[in-house]
């Protein structure tokens, strides 16, 4: 338990040591080397990856959300009938709607709509009316619902050309793909920050070996070894930085060129962050500074006990 | 200030040093002599706490060196200043900044505001230098160098491990008068030397007494030279 809050005593002091700065400490490390430029061409390297692994996480969480909530609670009926039963069979679907509970609303789809549905897959000069197309009708329920096995039986009796179709058949595995894609990209983050903690602790745990005169001469003048340590730690968690900031920014450029949600026609479509979504990027310099942080203070540590 | 009580030091299944006694009181100067290998640098190192006993105890400052944690090592070596033949300096600061090393990891100075610094380069004749970078330094002004580094602190103690071992005799005089003066001060000297015309030399400069290792045991050679 004392171990215990000795560390954590130690781990106060040295983050409030590092916000405060000392740059007389960090001036101990010489200020070249390839670990530095290692560090920093990794970190913005990462943070570009990450930048989009972040885009590519929040636009599938988007598109899972819309998914969910739009679509949710909206059903469609399609009434195939011959053209001299439809009117009816439409009006009878229209009021076994409204006399049914949980509906809060019912709409036909008219004609134009459909054709406008379509017309990514047909083009706009297709003919509606010289095809057979099944009438279609919109129907959206209230935060209760509906029972859509009694709706079905209710429509097969009145109507026996309706068909119920409550999107789910092909909604929920959209929408439990496009949450697991989310996981993935999450994942992808988390991976890519592991990777940044590897790279950083190689580059430090390189560092420091190359730099063991530097350790002897401040040891041998009566530097602690955390007062090292921390020149070390602030180093490589201020190049982390830098190079985060790098990536980050060419990452934000790069995604700022990417169709964005409203670009229906588009294939990979809401891969630009939208409104208060451009802000997550700029945690990832942040957090890098974290990772490097502990990384680095890690393996300064650790060296520093086996240079004893 | 400094005792050694039945010290024994063995490396790889060496022994170095065997059964070592020996007491350096305040304000005293003693040479450390002996031939190259003799365990001169292993003597001193154990005198700030580098090395460790194989057996036996090392008191400095009245505390056993082998009891003392890394952080309460490296507050002992603040009171003593060390000069080593091969100066190790940072070669990326310039000689101001390296003098004023102990200072820094102290937190407590200013490089180009301490007045202190300033007197001090200009004692040790390296004012000139003060914005130079080490590499460019002769051997005569990276051990001065050293030694302002070693003083910076105002520490009670020093430890000159053959400092006088890569510059030529003038310089070396140089260096002993610089030494001999800090113990008129009332600092406590260690000097280790092989260089015996040296010390005799000093004879008429300083009250010192020669150590000499010898046989892995440490002898009186010498007092009131």
């Amino acid at each position: 338990m004392a171990g215990g809050g000795r560390s954590v005593k130690g781990l106060i002091e040295t983050i409030a040591a590092f916000l405060i700065g000392d740059s007389q400490a960090e001036r101990m490390v010489p200020p070249t080397g390839f670990t530095v430029r290692l560090t920093i061409v990794a970190a913005a390297a990462m943070a570009f990856l990450a930048t989009f692994a972040l885009a590519f996480s929040i636009a599938t969480g988007t598109l899972a959300d819309r998914w969910s909530t739009d679509l949710a609670r909206t059903s469609t009926i399609r009434i195939s009938a011959p053209e001299t039963q439809m009117s009816a069979q439409v009006a009878a679907v229209l009021e076994v709607l409204r006399t049914t509970p949980g509906v809060q609303s019912s709409r036909l789809i008219e004609l134009e709509e459909q054709q406008a549905l379509l017309a990514p897959w047909f083009g706009d000069d297709l003919a509606l009316d010289q095809l057979p197309l099944p009438q279609l009708i919109e129907v959206v329920e209230t935060a209760d619902g509906f029972d859509p096995q009694n709706l079905q039986l209710r429509l097969t009796a009145q109507a026996p050309g309706a068909a119920f179709d409550d999107h789910g058949r092909w909604q929920r595995p959209l929408v439990g793909a496009a949450n697991r894609l989310r996981l993935v990209g999450w994942l992808a983050v988390g991976l890519i920050g592991v990777t940044l903690a590897v790279i950083v602790t190689l580059a430090a745990q390189s560092a420091l070996a190359a730099n063991h005169q530097v350790i002897q001469v401040m040891r041998l003048i009566g530097a602690r070894d955390h007062y090292i340590a921390q020149a070390f730690v602030r180093r490589f968690t201020l190049r982390s930085i830098l190079g985060a900031l790098i990536g980050m920014g060419v990452g934000i450029v790069v995604l700022t060129l990417m169709p964005g949600a409203e670009d229906e026609t588009g294939f990979l479509t809401g891969l630009r962050p939208t409104g208060n979504q451009w802000l997550m990027p700029l945690a990832l310099p942040f957090l890098t500074g974290v990772i490097a942080f502990f990384a680095t203070r890690r393996a300064s540590r650790r060296a520093l006990r086996e240079l004893r | 200030m400094i005792e050694f009580q039945n010290v024994s030091y063995s490396y790889g299944g060496a022994t170095l040093l065997n059964n070592v006694s020996m007491a350096l009181p305040q304000g005293s100067f003693h040479f450390l002599t002996g031939p190259s290998g003799a365990g001169k640098t292993t003597l001193i190192k154990m005198c700030y706490a580098e090395l460790q006993p194989t057996q036996g105890t090392v008191r400095v400052f009245g505390r056993d060196t082998s009891a003392l944690g890394r952080d309460e090592v490296s507050f002992l070596r603040r009171n003593i200043g060390v000069v080593h033949q091969d100066c190790q300096f940072l070669d990326h600061l310039t000689v101001a900044e390296n003098v004023a090393l102990p200072l820094t990891v102290a937190g407590s100075t200013n490089v180009r505001t301490d007045g202190n610094m300033e007197e001090l380069l200009a004692w040790v004749g390296l004012k000139h230098v003060e914005d130079a970078f080490p590499p460019s330094l002769s051997g005569g002004e990276r051990q001065r160098a050293a030694l302002a580094r070693a003083l910076i602190g105002a520490p009670d103690c020093i430890l000159a491990d053959e400092p006088t071992g890569n510059v030529d005799w003038d310089m070396s005089k140089r260096l002993m008068q610089l030494l001999v003066e800090l113990n008129r001060m009332g600092k406590t000297v260690l000097m280790a030397t092989h260089d015996m015309a040296l010390i005799r030399s000093m004879k008429s400069d300083v009250q010192a007494r020669v150590l000499r290792i010898q046989e892995k045991q440490l002898w009186l050679a010498g007092a009131d030279l």
